[in-house]
């Protein structure tokens, strides 16, 4: 029974981590929609800029992988 | 943790075979991939620093070299093809002056034969002018001498009609003095 | 307990496997026997594979040397000529020593990644040993060559003069909290992408049977299922060359700042 409850938690919890990809999304699409406004209004300098914005992305989208990790380590790892 | 009590080759398999938590985390497996990656990427590194990367390099190079060379000989031979027209050129120019030269010349002979003939016409013209005044004038003289002696006559016979009696020289005058009144 | 949980869902469900963390699993080629550290794995299998496969790209393709390069000959120019900007762009020119080894490390996270994609394929770059190893090796090595390269100066990373004097020293905690940070996130950030999309494909892939337990709620699910798996394996062939663009990136990034210390 203690077990179980336990198990329910570590669940629970293992879902409420998995809210921080929302985080993650969103950030996302900030760097990309930013760097894509950006591009528009001076496209001659977008060519340069797309190593910084996949930077941006892969920091952004770590954050996220992170709270993923958490859930499965909630999950499986518990 | 139920499984640890069962007997199997690893604590991280269940004993069917499926994974106790994360296989990621069993550190009794860490050692073993390691060791591959390891050898993994040492051979990589082996094969590209000493096959793959210099020699792409060297053909990325070779391209380089062979374009630049193609590029040249291009240039070359559009710099040949200007001379070329630029020759062209020149020779119908030459072409077209000199055939401005003809006809400038023949121009100039053709007007100096036509202003030669148009003067020896116009001499012509002038010679037969004066000679056909001077036979007009010499017919006008000899009709004025005809008309003189005309009325010479007339006027003698009408003065003898009329009983003056009057000589010739003094009627000749007298018409004379008449033409010229 | 965790096997627990899988059980528990399992008969749960009424008849679903989920076994999403399996395919994870580091197994002996020949025999049962334990794994020990030179043990052949498939872990070895695909590595193997990995190396035959950049052979395949970068040398054999290559091997005709051409002027007007083939389709396979293109493909190992566009890497070289990728990673060789890359390398330059980003890192600057005095980077250029070490682009074999940052080509290695791409060549190697590329090719795995996309061998993993195949089904039935074990993913070596979803196990965080193998790449906490890439980024400590980088990590060590960025600190290395910053040290022999600046001496003490290389420390001015963390000591940002443009800032105030008064957050300087907070700053400087900062950037070197930051800066240990660096092979975790670079390395978990390579693994967790690989080993979620990997999950995320099996979780759907348990749920495509559903149809032969339940017809009524299968009739919607399974469809679904496998219209995701679908889309899921799309954008996973998409983040398994964008993962290994950025770790090689980062890896340039983090290059630069060990050549170029000064801001």
């Amino acid at each position: 029974m203690e077990g179980d409850v336990v198990q329910m938690g570590a669940y629970i919890g293992a879902g409420l981590a998995c809210t921080g990809m929302g985080g993650a999304a969103v950030g996302v699409g900030h760097v990309v929609g930013n760097y894509l406004s950006g591009a528009l209004r001076n496209p001659s300098a977008a060519g340069g800029q797309v190593a910084t914005m996949f930077i941006g992305i892969a920091f952004s989208e770590a954050l996220g992988i992170f709270s993923f990790l958490v859930a499965l380590l909630l999950m499986f790892a518990v | 943790m139920a499984t640890e009590t069962h007997q199997t080759a690893s604590a991280c398999l269940t004993p069917e075979g499926g994974a106790v938590g994360m296989p990621q985390l069993c550190p009794e497996w860490m050692g073993n991939q390691i060791f591959w990656l390891v050898v993994t990427l040492a051979v990589i590194f082996f094969i590209l620093s000493r096959i793959a990367l210099p020699r792409i390099a060297a053909i990325l190079a070779d391209r380089q070299g062979t374009i630049t060379g193609d590029l040249a000989r291009a240039e070359d031979l559009k710099a040949k093809a200007a001379e070329a027209e630029e020759a062209y050129n020149k020779a119908l120019a030459d072409a077209r002056a000199e055939a401005q030269n003809i006809i400038a010349a023949t121009k100039a002979e053709i007007k100096a034969e036509l202003d030669e003939a148009s003067a020896k016409a116009d001499a012509e013209i002038a010679a037969r002018a004066a000679e056909g005044e001077k036979k007009i004038a010499e017919i006008r003289a000899s009709a004025t001498e005809s008309v003189k002696e005309v009325a010479e006559a007339t006027a003698l016979e009408l003065v003898a009609v009329m009983g003056i009696d009057a000589d010739a020289k003094t009627v000749g005058s007298a018409v004379e003095a008449g033409l010229k009144g | 307990m965790a096997t627990e949980a899988a059980h528990g869902a399992e008969h749960g469900e009424g008849g679903l496997v989920f076994h999403p963390m399996d395919q994870f699993i580091v197994k002996p080629l020949f025999g049962d026997g334990p794994v020990g550290t030179f043990t052949v794995t498939n872990v070895t299998l695909w590595m193997a594979l990995t190396v035959l496969c950049v052979i395949g790209l970068l040398v054999l393709s290559s091997s005709g040397r051409a002027t007007v390069p083939g389709r396979m000959q293109s493909i190992a120019e566009l890497a070289y000529g990728f990673i060789r900007k890359m390398v330059e762009d980003v890192a600057g020119k005095d980077a250029l020593p070490y682009f074999p080894y940052i080509m290695t490390l791409f060549m190697f996270i590329v090719v795995s990644n996309f061998l993993g994609l195949l089904p039935l394929a074990f993913t070596t770059t979803s196990h965080i040993a193998v790449t906490a190893v890439m980024a400590v090796a980088v990590f060590v090595a960025v600190t290395v060559i910053g040290f022999v390269k600046h001496g003490a100066g290389f420390l001015g990373l963390f000591w940002i003069s443009a800032a105030p004097l008064p957050l300087r020293p907070i700053l400087a905690l900062i950037e070197v909290i930051s800066y240990f940070v660096r092979p975790v996130s670079h390395s978990i950030r390579l693994a967790g992408n690989m080993m979620a999309g990997h999950a995320v494909i099996k979780v759907f892939a348990a749920f495509t049977p559903l149809i032969t337990i339940s017809v009524g709620v299968g009739i919607l699910v399974t469809p679904l299922s496998i219209v995701a798996i679908s889309a899921i394996y799309a954008l996973e062939v998409l983040v398994a060359f964008i993962q290994a663009y950025v770790f090689t990136i980062l890896t340039c990034v983090y290059l630069k700042d060990a050549l170029h210390p000064h801001h």
